[in-house]
């Protein structure tokens, strides 16, 4: 009994030291995420289960005892090692389109969303620029409609790393009481966002604006260039785009004409979990399952975020669900999930078989709807 | 949400740590729409069960409207992205498609096959690693797979799975495929490709796309997928000399000066030289910073920031090459150009030009020739279209610093943009400069060595006169260097009298001094024609290989050995000094000629005998020689 009562001992050390939950720590040892607290509870394990347990800890424990480097966790390769991964060549990818940008452009701005796909991209333009900050501001169109989860984590993540935010709201629309349940999902999206981002656009002078945006989404995106031109109007045309050679970026505009520069563009939804994984980089919370109240509209699971949400006799119901896409809660499906950390995340990713834009209600509007929406300056 | 066994993992943990060692492979697929190419993409990614059932749903629906499979799906629609394209059934532009297996990630380069798309082939093939060039099996080598393989042997692409397609539709025969495979090799053998792999397949029915099928018993090569993810295509960069085209300069406090880009090629370590084009200037990596720490060196692809040394001035558009083995520098350069724009190329016009990280303006001076895409004819031409490729002469505004694009794609590469619509015109890869090597980074002296030779309106040289004590060096060289003064030419003598008395004052007559005395001289002579000055150099100089030192201390041509040959009994007869008497009586030891020896140049450029031809005689044959041989006029 001492022996299962010293390895529950050391796998909470474990998991202090390394910052792994210990649900973590146990799927680790016994690939089994419940072991350790049944164990606690007083459950029973046989020796042969308690020795491999034994064995990997051990190991767990001389991988936390190498003085950490900063960043660089566990499960990263070396950075110097004899074959860049894939995950490394696209990290550079991305650092070398931000630095063209940053050297190229007379004004520009990184769009932040708030949800993953941003915050790998901050991360990676604290990468690109250290031991500089970003030469650029961050800057968030703020629907109104954000969970307010998105904004105290939005507040957080811009303190902490120290940059300059600038937050855009339409301020017409919101006069107009313009929402997703008084107007409907288009005219929400299209007013305080598309509107909204173009009159945002125009007010700073922004030149060139980053987004998060990646090929893997969907269709029409599979052939968006890096470096995407708009015209003073900010619209787009897929049949005039510049041909996009080597990592030789045409960067020269007009008065007036911008660009939108997508440096996520050869990153795939696996990767950038995979990154973030990798990287540890926090994450809004709703990503992670937990007991959050919802109701069950057309068959989306609907979180009711404050009491703007009009209830029609529903009751909002306590359910363990998470995220996989953010934007504004009305228009944001939830599901079911049990998932408390990034492996697990993961892991319901590759067994799942619904694509990730799906919980977007947009995309369903009609088959080449995003082309449309680009065309009109949807970003 | 529906949960299939498509991956289960227990321990993703794992799984997570296998995933993150894969590598990358860039690949590009080349075909006509009705070779099957998009079919071949939507098979990849649906073999390695990439699709979502809601993606698969909405490919059954589209299946009906616009399907040209009957009832099968139809893959090529997954692929086809634009409404425009979908409705016209063919794929108009380069469409990024990516998937991966657990040893590689792929990332597709979709690109349109047909000649007026010759430029959006020539960008998906800009960034690939490899080409898949489809072939109809029924239809064998055509024009367009002639097309496909040039472009992509254009850009740079060493490596082609020559994929024999639609192989179902000529009952899986063994003789069409060697003979598709044989023509293929055949034509393609001036290429310069590194590896050419045949596969047949068929992406309809899945045949040898992921495993290989029983369908092809005959085949012994792997399956294209199992192919796809061992071939090792990026070894070679690393091999390569060091370059970083600077992109920005890091400079968050006055503390920090930084470098950030890209590794073009090589390895840098801290420590290592480096020299800065195209200001020349040199110094030491001093660290390689990253927000995860400092690295021990980096590599090809990696995205650094560099410190150094020395403040020295680096700018974005500069690149820090290998302090060994610099680029070249040049304002005139042949490269390959292909036209991208619907208006023509215009000789003479300035467009700017705009390589890894610099701006330069500059104009095609000559169209040497136009290349047939389809037969790869060379044709003459004023000016170059829409999608054709021509070799052309370049002048630029400044000089760039560059590798041939052969050797190195991003040194090597460049794009034209035109300076009212700023469109990208051209995408071009240089040969080679049309200027002589240029030293500029050796030193970085703008006044060099035929700067200033050629304001003295000559070409410096050193006339080494050797021979015995009493031979008539000394006397012979005074007069030399007395007509050449007449004539205006900018001399100096460096003798045993000058050179004893002050530089050499040290040095006594053992051999090991008299060797150090040779290479202080020529040394020193060395300088002096960097500096322009034809050098007369008179000294005994008895051994041949301090003689030949002192020639390899200059360049070809710079070194003219005068032997004076006149023998050793006319010389002591005349003995002007009394040297040899002391000699002979004992009171001088290793006197040259009497106990010590003299070796005989074997090959002196002039050999003169003061005993048969006065001084003045051998003074005019030497002026002559240099006339003769054009050391006197620049």
């Amino acid at each position: 009994m001492n022996e299962i009562q010293d390895l529950i001992a050391r796998s909470e050390a474990a998991a202090a030291n390394t910052g792994l939950s210990l649900s973590t720590v146990s799927r680790k040892l016994f690939n089994d995420g419940k072991a350790i607290s049944r164990l606690k509870a007083g459950g029973q394990c046989t020796l042969k289960t308690l020795e491999t347990a034994r064995t990997r800890l051990a190991e767990l424990e001389t991988e936390t005892a190498v003085p950490k480097q900063p960043a660089v966790t566990a499960p990263a390769p070396a950075i110097s090692a004899q074959t860049m991964t894939h995950l490394d060549r696209l990290e550079a990818e991305s650092m070398h389109i931000m630095r063209e940008v940053a050297a190229e452009a007379e004004k520009p701005v990184m769009l932040y969303s708030v949800g993953k796909d941003s915050a790998v991209m901050l991360h990676l333009a604290m990468k690109a620029f250290y031991p500089s900050k970003p030469p650029f501001p961050v800057m968030h169109v703020d629907t109104t409609w954000k969970f307010r989860e998105m904004i105290k984590f939005r507040d957080e993540t811009v303190a902490r790393l120290g940059l300059d935010l600038i937050v855009h709201i339409n301020q017409e629309g919101v006069e107009q009481g313009v929402g997703p349940f008084t107007h409907g999902s288009q005219v929400h999206t299209d007013v305080m966002k598309t509107q909204a981002l173009k009159q945002a656009l125009d007010k700073y002078g922004f030149d060139a604006a980053f987004g998060g945006a990646r090929r893997d989404e969907e269709k029409s995106r599979a052939k968006e260039r890096i470096f995407s031109f708009r015209s003073r109007e900010h619209r787009w045309d897929p049949k005039n785009q510049r041909p996009e050679l080597w990592s030789i970026y045409n960067t020269r505009i007009a008065q007036g004409e911008s660009i939108r520069v997508f440096p996520l563009s050869n990153w795939t939804e696996l990767d950038i979990w995979q990154y973030i994984y990798r990287e540890n980089i926090p994450i809004v919370p709703l990503y992670f399952a937990d007991k959050r109240p919802v109701v069950e509209r057309d068959g989306a699971l609907i979180m009711v975020d404050d009491d703007r949400m009009p209830l029609n006799g529903e009751a909002p119901k306590e359910e363990m669900v998470r995220f996989r896409t953010l934007g504004c809660y009305p228009l944001t499906g939830a599901v079911r999930s049990t998932a408390t950390t990034l492996p697990e995340i993961i892991q319901e990713m590759l067994v799942a078989t619904t694509s990730e834009r799906q919980g977007r209600v947009i995309d369903h509007d009609q088959a080449a709807s995003m082309e449309k929406k680009k065309q009109e300056g949807y970003f | 949400m529906s949960v299939t066994a498509l991956s289960p993992s227990d321990n993703v943990v794992e799984y997570l740590a296998a995933h993150e060692r894969k590598s990358m492979l860039r690949f590009i697929t080349c075909g006509s729409v009705d070779d099957g190419k998009s079919t071949l993409i939507g098979r990849l990614l649906y073999d390695s069960k990439l699709l979502y059932d809601d993606q698969i749903s909405a490919l059954e629906s589209d299946t009906r409207k616009h399907g040209t499979q009957g009832e099968k799906i139809d893959f090529a629609l997954l692929v086809d992205g634009l409404a425009a394209e979908r409705e016209q059934g063919i794929t108009i532009d380069v469409a990024y498609r990516f998937f991966s297996t657990e040893k590689r990630k792929f990332i597709v380069a979709d690109t349109p096959g047909h000649e007026q798309y010759t430029r959006n082939m020539a960008t998906g093939a800009s960034t690939a690693d490899l080409a898949v060039i489809l072939i109809d099996a029924r239809k064998g080598v055509l024009t367009q797979t002639r097309r496909h393989s040039f472009i992509v042997s254009l850009l740079g692409i060493r490596h082609v799975v020559l994929a024999v397609n639609k192989m179902d539709l000529v009952d899986y025969s063994e003789s069409t495929f060697d003979r598709i495979e044989a023509d293929y090799r055949a034509f393609a053998r001036d290429l310069g490709f590194q590896s050419i792999t045949a596969i047949p397949m068929s992406a309809l029915e899945g045949v040898n796309i992921t495993r290989k099928s029983r369908e092809t018993p005959w085949h012994q090569g792997s399956a294209l997928l199992p192919y796809l993810e061992t071939i090792k295509v990026r070894t070679s960069l690393a091999e390569k000399p060091f370059r970083l085209p600077v992109q920005w300069v890091n400079r968050p406090n006055l503390d920090f000066r930084g470098f950030s880009g890209t590794v073009a090629s090589g390895i840098v370590k801290p420590g290592d030289e480096i020299v800065v084009l195209p200001s020349a200037k040199r110094s030491k990596v001093k660290s390689i910073v990253t927000m995860d720490g400092d690295l021990d060196e980096a590599r090809p692809d990696m995205a650094v920031t560099l410190t150094l040394e020395d403040e020295i001035d680096i700018s974005r558009g500069d690149i820090i090459c290998a302090g060994k083995a610099p680029a070249e520098q040049t304002d005139q350069f042949a490269a390959h150009l292909l036209w991208m724009a619907e208006d023509k190329l215009l000789p003479g016009r300035q467009y700017l030009l705009k390589t890894a990280n610099r701006v330069i303006p500059a104009t095609v001076t000559e169209l040497k020739h136009k290349i047939n895409v389809n037969t790869l004819e060379h044709m003459s031409g004023k000016t170059l279209e829409l999608n054709e490729v021509g070799f052309c002469n370049f002048n630029l505004a400044q000089p760039v610093a560059f590798d041939a694009y052969k050797d190195n794609r991003r040194t090597g590469a460049f794009i034209l943009i035109d300076r009212r619509t700023n469109a990208t015109v051209g995408a071009g890869m240089i040969d080679f400069s049309l200027r002589r090597a240029q030293n500029v980074h050796w030193q970085d002296l703008d006044v060099n060595k035929n700067a200033r030779a050629s304001a003295k309106h000559q070409r410096p040289c050193v006339l080494w006169f050797t021979g015995l004590s009493g031979s008539g060096k000394s006397t012979v060289a005074n007069l030399v260097e007395k007509r050449l003064h007449d004539l205006g030419r900018h001399t100096y003598t460096l003798d045993g009298d000058n050179v004893r008395h002050g530089l050499n004052k040290d040095l006594g007559f053992t051999d090991a001094d008299r060797v150090e005395n040779i290479r202080r001289v020529g040394e020193t002579a060395k300088l002096m024609v960097d500096a322009g000055i034809i050098v007369l150099v008179s000294f005994i100089s008895p051994f041949q290989s301090e003689r030949r030192m002192a020639r390899e201390l200059v360049e070809d041509g710079e070194f003219i050995e005068v032997f004076i040959s006149t023998p050793l009994e006319v010389c002591e007869q005349r003995d002007v000094k009394g040297l040899y008497a002391k000699a002979r009586r004992g009171e001088i030891k290793n006197f040259t000629g009497i106990d010590s020896a003299y070796e005989t140049p074997a090959n002196a450029e002039i050999d003169l005998d003061t005993s048969e031809i006065p001084a003045t005689d051998a003074a005019d044959r030497i002026v002559e020689y240099l006339k003769e041989n054009g050391y006197l006029e620049a």
